[in-house]
């Protein structure tokens, strides 16, 4: 093979993954900036995804379809329990106290799923067969254009929600200032909520469409949540394209690096783009220095 | 139509309100005005359900609404436009005022009234259309004001707590602003409370006023007695006590 052949087929892997990560990171970007929380167990509900479609296909026997539906619904009520029962009890929290509680309910939700469903790694099939598709000198396997599809569908109902529907104006309003939030009428706590809601379905969905190239196990969220979060630290914690771009940008390095270099360094490149970010531009790469008049 | 009661409020072990009465009659005009930390930000706070009281009672336009929480409060028809203005600054105008209808949106009113009552909000303040599709942060001062105001109008308030709505403008800005809300309360109806450092501009427009001084009603009156009376004016006036004996 040329090298300008691997170079197109690690393209093609590198997006797939990035979009994976681009969800994730979303999911990371929306809880932020509607609670100004990192919500470490972020990955946590994109195993939870992948788990809940396994048990439902191969336990119930359901058809596929509906055991993703039923996964998501799942995934989408777990995440709505752990904020209930973690975040809002607290009556005054700070920034730094709520990030440790997620980590706390992250490394309950990992355990409770292993005493359940076990140590095993489980493979889920591919969406529509894993005949590969030939696209130039590249091949292309059905779930990747499943994961392409589903992303952006994904995101685009998201960013319309967010640009269109009252709610989701709300939402971002309580983003950029919670207090006169409030003095309008928003319901800060409901809004806290709905965030909650859409970040775990997207993590969920995030998942399960990864799940039958990567297969699933009760420790797969640790890694996926931190690229997820690199993701959406690249972004600037936008909810928007920034991560988008963030989770390609990082899916396309990992994988030109781990084919290029060593296979060994795929997460080392992860982060150390993380930590270059963090360092050089903590406001994000694609987000403008703000000017703003008070 | 306002009637406050005795009301107590506390930061934690501060006493910030101590046993504070005040009423207000319909489309009146009525002026808070007191030093730095008196406690004027709290009375409107503790109006709109942020900082609730410990006790004392609140009647709104026969209606108790001292324990309601801050969304119940905009409903009943109170609406704070907050001091520093604190627009979503990173959301555009259209959408700024937009938000300021969110419970008559998740009411379910018709969208149209709701359309219409921005038409009208640009009517008030014409340089608000010029910019509708422009992020809020990105406005002056003024028009940063001039949208706070408009925001809380679009919940179409019959009482509006206005906080230091003249806080760093220039002056003409500020006498822009003061006659819109003359004019809200003769066109519309609306009864205004505000809170002013200015204090000599706000009992000018005002019909009655209060001065408070650490946490306590410490004088009431006819705005224009306010403005006359020696002690308002060595205090709040910037009048030295010389110049007002000599007289």
């Amino acid at each position: 093979m040329e090298l300008s052949d691997q170079i197109a087929q690690y393209l093609v892997s590198g997006l797939s993954t990035g979009a994976i990560y681009a969800l994730i990171g979303i999911g990371f970007a929306i809880i932020y900036n509607s609670t100004e929380i990192i919500n470490f167990a972020q990955g946590e509900l994109v195993m939870l995804g992948g788990m809940f479609t396994i048990f439902y296909l191969n336990t119930l026997h359901l058809p596929l379809p509906l055991a993703i539906l039923l996964a998501v619904a799942s995934t989408t009520a777990a995440g709505l329990i752990f904020e209930r029962l973690t975040i809002r009890p607290l009556k005054s929290p700070t920034p730094l106290a709520l990030i440790i509680i997620t980590i706390g309910g992250s490394i309950l939700i990992r355990g409770i799923t292993m005493m359940i469903g076990g140590k095993d790694t489980h493979a889920l099939p591919a969406f529509s067969g894993s005949e590969p598709i030939l696209i130039g000198s590249a091949t292309i396997l059905p779930q990747h254009l499943w994961i392409f599809a589903l992303t952006a569908v994904a995101i685009t109902l998201n960013k319309l929600f967010f640009q269109y529907t009252i709610t989701g104006k709300a939402m971002r309003a309580c983003a950029v200032n919670r207090r006169a939030a409030g003095l309008v009428g928003i319901d800060v706590k409901k809004m806290v909520f709905f965030s909650f809601a859409i970040s775990s379905s997207l993590g969920a969905l995030a998942g399960i469409i990864v799940a039958p190239l990567t297969m699933t196990s009760y420790d797969v969220g640790i890694m996926l949540g931190l690229k997820g979060f690199c993701a959406a630290i690249i972004g600037g914690l936008s909810g928007g394209v920034g991560t988008v771009l963030g989770g390609l940008l990082l899916g396309v390095l990992e994988s030109l690096g781990a084919g290029l270099i060593s296979s060994g360094y795929k997460d080392a490149i992860a982060f150390i783009i993380l930590l270059l970010i963090l360092f050089l531009r903590p406001q994000g790469l694609f987000t403008k220095a703000q000017t703003e008049r008070v | 139509m306002l009637k406050v009661k005795n009301i107590n409020t506390y930061y934690g072990k501060v006493h910030a309100l101590k046993n504070v009465s005040i009423h207000l009659s319909p489309k009146e005009i009525v002026a808070l005005i007191g030093a730095n930390g008196a406690g004027k930000t709290t009375i409107l706070n503790t109006l709109s359900g942020v900082t609730p009281m410990q006790s004392g009672s609140i009647d709104f336009a026969g209606e108790s609404v001292g324990a309601l929480s801050p969304d119940r409060i905009v409903k009943s028809g109170i609406s704070q436009v907050p001091e520093g203005r604190q627009v979503f600054k990173g959301m555009t105008v259209a959408e700024n005022l937009e938000l300021g209808a969110y419970l008559r949106f998740t009411a379910r009113e018709p969208k149209e009234l709701i359309r219409k009552d921005i038409v009208k909000i640009y009517q008030l303040f014409p340089r608000l259309e010029e910019r509708k599709k422009q992020m809020a942060g990105t406005l002056s001062g003024g028009e940063q004001q001039m949208l706070a105001i408009g925001r809380a109008l679009m919940a179409k308030p019959k009482l509006l707590l206005l906080d230091e709505p003249s806080m760093g403008l220039a002056p003409l800005v500020v006498q822009e602003i003061f006659a819109v809300i003359e004019r809200l309360r003769s066109d519309e109806g609306v009864t205004v409370l505000l809170v002013e450092q200015n204090a000599k501009a706000a009992l000018k427009m005002a019909d009655r006023g209060y001065v408070l001084e650490t946490g306590k009603i410490i004088l009431e009156g006819n705005a224009a007695d306010l403005l006359e009376n020696p002690e308002v004016q060595r205090a709040y006036l910037g009048k030295e006590k010389k110049d007002i004996w000599e007289r």
